[in-house]
């Protein structure tokens, strides 16, 4: 089995509000998917039908190729975006309690946050109060709560929302771990830049519809402009801009160096290489920098939206 | 099951272990205690008061008629002026002054007979004093007449009926005010629990919902688990603090009458009625009332209302706690619950008693939202047995019924935040 969570036509009503219009998804083992989407599109709506918390009206999810049923809860660690615990609870008991409902025994449960606790040098907390804590040391224990029970896929809803920059690092990392260790994992967020840096895969969802889903690389690549960012050093600008112009589409653009060269995008048409591009620009001067414009998921994601508007 | 278990016993500790929980579990006792032997001791103090009335009496035909007693000493001032007696009292600080004017006619002595006083006179005073007047004029009107006291007072009959019902079981008129006393405590203490505790499961689901762990939660347990786990787990806890209430509450009781001497029984009204039945024949009776009472049927029943009641009341405090953000948002849908719990008190204590197998009492014994209460005070009365069955089959219906309304709003409720939702918006949760 390749993939460990598929949706296939999901969709979800909430009176006549369409939250999420036949949503099909792919999700292969040990990746890390991120799904995007404005606020409102239907992220969560989807990743809580994935939770079992609500029921879609049509469609079917897959885990590990057998239909959602409740037991599959163990399986599953998740991370909402509303998150908090009870406040005048003790942590090492409420730890155990929400373990304890995910299937886990108390004994085992003990042990393996007791190996927690020494991992993140928490381990005098066992008594503490949640309300004698700081708002990142429970966004800890909340991260601790989510991966006891050790589960084979992930979901993080806006997992960098909320969390202080020490904290949204050390889950980076861990999600990264986790991942080593076998886990898949499932996130959403509009932050762009976390997708750039983690994710394998990635759905787009806007008003309710994926619009766009598959690898990164390859949706970056079926975004690609064959633009490249050029600094050149060139005897005669006005001359080389001419030429230039009547075979590539340019624009100045502005990065930093060392060299006083001319700083500009080309992109080059379809019938043309990079390397005829390279060829060009040999015959005219000295190159210091040719990098292709790689779209970013942010690019990707502003253009997509714009497109179906 | 297991997670059930769990919730359960998570929702009881959270409880029990609660500061406010434990002080209210020992201070309430004590504060109850405090209370009855406070009022015991200000109504002896109340009573051993003696009042001292001075009477003028022009015609002074009436002095002779008026007998002190523990309550009330009667002194004669008719052999002074009017401005000196009443001067006098005012002095010495009596109680006040009965002033009978000059005349043979009844009729008008029963219109001009005054009473003076600087405060005035509190009304079981009046009263004593107003039937004391009555009761000498009339004999001496009778007398005037040339009526035979004596064959009067012979052929005056004290009628107490025996009341018996078709099986031959003898009740009394006293039997009454048992079963009222039995049927109204089980009504009221029923109301009580069901405020306190369906109050504390409401607050429990806002405190998760402003937790914000909620969602961690359901996504491992079904709404319906957390919120019937919930509600157990209050009652359990609400049932532990009941059972150290009455221990402590009886032990402590028992210890201050020792301590104190006060005769705690003699301030409770059934006692009283008992003492003004008076003869010990009638003290027996109370006692084979309270024994011939359906006992088992009462503390059965009292079982499944009791439970059925508050398993009602409390899934509708769930559902409200479920669908606001805080506690001050909650008084706009108090009303469902507030009404039928006041109706069933009022019904009971005006209706029941008055008439316990009349058409008001019949159909609010019916209604699931009121039968709790008012069946409770119904049943010492005695009720058939299908009756019974029928309420209670048409309470579990509505349980069911309004459990599976209340899941549902609960469902979408608890993962709502920042609206404060109209009737409407809940009716439009009930089909998402």
């Amino acid at each position: 089995m390749q993939n460990l969570l598929v949706a296939e036509n999901v969709s979800k009503n909430y009176g006549d509000f369409r939250a999420l219009n036949k949503l099909s998804i792919e999700v292969p083992k040990q990746s890390i998917f991120g799904i995007l989407g404005p606020n409102g599109a239907g992220k969560t709506t989807f990743i809580r039908i994935v939770n079992q918390i609500t029921m879609p009206d049509e469609g079917k999810i897959l885990l590990d190729g057998e239909p959602l049923q409740p037991e599959h809860i163990q399986y599953i660690g998740y991370l909402p975006e509303e998150r908090g615990l009870y406040k005048s609870m003790k942590v090492g008991e409420q730890v155990l309690y929400l373990a304890q409902l995910k299937g886990l025994s108390k004994k085992e449960a003990t042990k393996r946050l007791k190996y927690w606790f020494e991992r993140l040098e928490i381990g005098d907390w066992w008594n503490k109060k949640i309300q004698e804590l700081s708002k990142g040391m429970a966004q800890k224990i909340q991260f601790i709560v989510t991966v006891l029970h050790q589960p084979k896929l992930l979901i993080f809803d806006e997992p960098f929302s909320g969390f202080d920059p020490v904290n949204a690092n050390l889950i980076r990392d861990e999600i990264l771990k986790l991942r080593e260790d076998g886990a898949t994992i499932l996130f959403s967020t509009h932050r762009m830049e976390s997708v750039e840096e983690l994710c394998d895969y990635m759905a787009l969802i806007h008003k309710s519809n994926k619009l766009l889903d598959g690898k990164v690389s390859a949706i970056k690549k079926q975004f690609k402009s064959n633009t490249y960012q050029v600094g050149v050093e060139v005897e005669n600008e006005e001359y080389f801009l001419q030429q230039a112009k009547e075979k590539f589409n340019i624009e100045p653009t502005f990065f930093h160096s060392i060299h006083q060269d001319l700083q500009v995008n080309i992109q080059i048409a379809e019938q043309y290489s990079q390397n005829d591009l390279l060829a060009f620009l040999m015959n005219h001067g000295r190159i210091n920098h040719f990098v292709e414009v790689v779209p970013s998921v942010n690019d990707i994601f502003i253009k997509t939206i714009q497109s179906h508007a | 099951m297991r997670n059930l278990k769990l919730i359960i016993i998570r929702e009881y500790l959270a409880r029990v272990r609660n500061k406010t929980f434990m002080i209210m579990t020992f201070l309430s006792p004590i504060i109850m205690v405090g209370m009855v032997v406070l009022i015991a001791y200000l109504s002896s103090l109340n009573s051993d008061e003696n009042k001292i009335v001075a009477i003028y009496d022009e015609s002074e035909t009436f002095f002779s008629e008026f007998k002190s007693d523990e309550n009330i000493s009667y002194l004669n001032f008719s052999d002074m002026p009017l401005e000196t007696a009443i001067d006098s009292v005012e002095h010495n600080d009596y109680y006040g002054l009965l002033f009978f004017p000059n005349s043979k006619d009844y009729q008008y002595l029963a219109r001009h007979t005054e009473f003076f006083a600087n405060k005035a006179p509190g009304i079981s005073f009046i009263n004593e004093i107003e039937s004391k007047i009555s009761s000498v004029l009339t004999e001496k009107e009778l007398q005037y007449r040339g009526v035979d006291l004596n064959a009067i007072n012979q052929a005056k009959t004290e009628v107490n009926l025996q009341i018996e019902n078709f099986s031959g079981e003898e009740t009394s008129k006293l039997s009454n005010y048992v079963k009222m006393f039995f049927g109204g405590a089980a009504g009221y203490l029923l109301m009580m629990f069901i405020i306190i505790y369906g109050n504390m499961v409401m607050r429990s689901v806002i405190e998760e919902k402003t937790n914000r762990i909620i969602e961690i939660i359901i996504s491992s347990v079904k709404p319906i688990q957390l919120m019937i786990g919930k509600i157990l787990g209050t009652s359990f806890a609400g049932i532990t603090q009941f059972i150290i209430w009455i221990i402590f509450g009886g032990i402590l009781l028992f210890v201050v009458t020792g301590i104190f001497g006060v005769d705690i029984s003699s301030s409770s009204p059934v006692a009283t009625t008992q003492l003004d039945a008076g003869s010990q024949d009638e003290i027996r009776k109370l006692l084979t009332d309270v024994i011939h009472l359906p006992l088992a049927k009462i503390i059965g029943c009292f079982l499944i209302y009791f439970i059925g009641g508050y398993f009602l009341y409390s899934s509708v405090y769930a559902a409200i706690g479920a669908a606001v953000d805080s506690e001050t948002d909650t008084q706009q849908f108090m009303f469902p619950i507030v009404i039928p719990l006041m109706l069933g008190i009022y019904v009971g204590f005006f209706s029941v008693i008055d008439n316990p197998h009349g058409m008001v009492s019949t159909i609010f014994s019916y209604i699931p939202l009121t039968s709790p209460v008012v069946m409770l005070m119904r049943i010492p009365f005695g009720v058939a047995w299908w009756e019974i069955l029928l309420s209670i089959l048409i309470l579990v219906l509505s349980i069911f019924a309004l459990v599976w309304i209340a899941a549902k709003i609960y469902r979408v409720g608890i993962l709502m935040y920042g609206k404060k939702p109209s009737y409407k918006e809940l009716y439009r949760w009930l089909k998402y």
